[in-house]
């Protein structure tokens, strides 16, 4: 049995927000076949992958087991294949108990989706509600995250000036990364000027429709040199599920990604995590979700989000170097972008937005309306 | 256009599916009680002593069977938290701008998800004093119970 699963290697397309023009098997082709030409990789026989984690979702694809829309793409025919439908962090997880476990020495994860494909997301994010109360009063995503958001302003001091910052501050990173879709710098007043759509959010407080596409080989130790020079070790991971009705929830108190957390920091050793990570890739599809799984991440102290921001917590802690989802990541994919960005920055290949020595990072994802599941993965390249 | 992109085909595609879900009897009697009394019922968790809306069969925490502690709730509740709705979108039961509110019921300790009328969006405020308002028609959903309005 391994005692150790490491990731040997990152692919990713450059993410739109309409790849009309690009099907899903055509945006994950790519970045399977850079995982071959960057590490050699074969499927099937002794040596080459026998198992193929997968990525995405049912209705954002308008297809029922929507991993079957890709198998042959993700060389998947004639060997073992699963789909996670959450977050892509958890994707990583699965392959983590591939390898463990000792099922597995080597497994790739790939994970799309097109979130551009359907007239409307929040009509797709709505069908994640129950059909007797929720659905009929027209929850989804963004409303129900709205309400998340007042919840936590009132009990943090966040206010729209911080959300404001945490746009400008998530455009500037984001236009140092070519993989990025909103790569336009947006200031502060700009942003306190967009519309109002869902109060108290604002227009350019969501992220952008998000169209992409991510692969990783992970392998164990025995393996891992094979394939890279530069393994980033899984050295953590843990991941928790709120209540499923918003009104059984307590919006604002971050209590399943507190669990997630504590679960990972346990397995990787982690005991304060304000000082211990040379950067964390949060999955905050809307502004004030930055500061609020900043504070259920520990990375800043509790109900201190707006004074964290205030003291340019998110440049000194390396918050989303990235650029974060606000840059543009699709849903399911979003985790697995962030911890794609901690990958490169591990390996020193992070370009202009290099993060010069780090060594340990924090990628996380989040799966459902406002939160209600939450996976935190902690890498290092030593 | 550039002409890599031409020759480009995009179909056109929906999903619509009749399908037909069933309640579950705790559901039932929650829905039909709305329609035929409009009185609003939720379940309470002795164990717990937790009062539950929407009612369910079993308590997610201890897991008793909780679906014969019925409780009749206040049709009258407080506005905990609310969103101004000013987007368009087919899911959506009333054109923008609409309140959508998290509302907690007298007798309830979990607030429930609905449309707040009858008052300007900005007038809403959290605290807010709500009332229910029963539709005309049966629609055979939750909607029976049309919207909360202020008292
Ligand atoms: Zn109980």
């Amino acid at each position: 049995m391994a005692n150790r699963a490491a990731i040997c290697a990152v692919a990713q397309i450059p993410f739109e927000s309409n790849l009309w023009q690009q099907r899903v098997q055509g945006m994950v082709f790519p970045v399977v076949k850079s995982i071959m030409e960057q590490t050699g990789v074969s499927f099937g026989g002794e040596k080459g992958i026998q198992n193929v984690v997968t990525c995405s979702d049912d209705v954002f694809d308008a297809r029922t087991i929507s991993d079957n829309g890709v198998t042959d793409e993700v060389g998947a025919h004639y060997q073992g294949e699963e789909k996670v439908a959450m977050d892509g962090v958890n994707a990583i997880a699965y392959a983590l108990a591939c390898i463990l476990s000792g099922h597995d020495d080597v497994t790739m994860v790939v994970a799309h989706c097109k979130e551009s494909q359907s007239e409307d997301r929040n009509m797709c994010t709505n069908l994640a509600f129950d059909p007797f109360y929720c659905r009929p009063v027209g929850l989804d995503y963004l409303n129900l995250a709205a309400m998340q958001a007042r919840a936590y302003m009132d009990v943090s001091g966040i206010t729209d000036k911080h959300l404001a910052k945490v746009v400008e501050l998530s455009r500037k990173n984001a236009a140092e990364n070519p993989l990025a879709i909103a790569r336009e710098p947006v200031s502060a007043e700009e942003v306190m000027k967009s519309p109002m759509i869902c109060d108290p959010i604002r227009d350019l407080h969501v992220y952008p429709v998000s169209d992409g596409a991510i692969a990783m080989l992970i392998a164990n130790e025995d393996r891992c040199r094979e394939f890279t020079d530069k393994p980033v070790w899984i050295t953590g991971f843990g991941n928790c599920m709120d209540s499923y009705f918003p009104g059984d929830r307590n919006l604002a108190s971050n209590f399943s990604l507190k669990r997630a957390a504590e679960r990972a920091y346990i397995m990787a050793g982690v005991t304060n995590p304000e000082k211990e990570f040379d950067m964390a890739e949060v999955h905050s599809s809307y502004a004030y979700q930055l500061p609020m799984w900043c504070e259920g991440l520990g990375l800043c102290g509790e109900g201190n989000g707006g004074e964290w921001i205030d003291g340019g917590g998110m440049e000194k802690k390396n918050v989303n170097p990235s650029g974060g989802p606000l840059g543009g990541f699709p849903i399911m994919v979003g985790g697995l972008a962030g911890a794609a960005e901690a990958v490169l920055q591990l390996r020193g290949e992070a370009g202009k937005r290099q993060i010069y020595g780090a060594k340990k990072a924090l990628a996380h994802g989040t799966t459902g309306a406002a939160g209600q599941h939450h996976a935190v993965m902690i890498l290092e390249n030593k | 256009m550039n002409q890599e992109n031409k020759d480009c085909y995009v179909v056109d595609g929906k999903l619509a599916l009749p399908y037909q879900y069933f309640a579950g009897r705790t559901g039932s009697r929650f829905l039909i009680s709305l329609r035929d009394k409009k009185k609003i019922f939720g379940v309470k968790c002795n164990k717990c002593d937790k009062v539950f809306v929407p009612p369910r069969q079993t308590c997610e925490r201890c897991f008793e069977n909780i679906s014969n502690n019925w409780v009749e709730l206040s049709d009258t509740g407080e506005i905990v938290n609310f969103s101004v709705v000013r987007y368009e979108g087919k899911h959506l039961p009333r054109k923008p701008p609409f309140v959508l509110a998290l509302i907690k019921l007298g007798g309830a300790d979990t607030p429930m998800t609905h449309i707040v009328e009858g008052i300007e969006p900005e007038k809403v405020e959290v605290g807010m004093k709500v009332k229910a308002t029963f539709s005309d028609e049966p629609t055979n959903t939750i909607l029976d119970l049309d919207h909360f309005e202020p008292v």
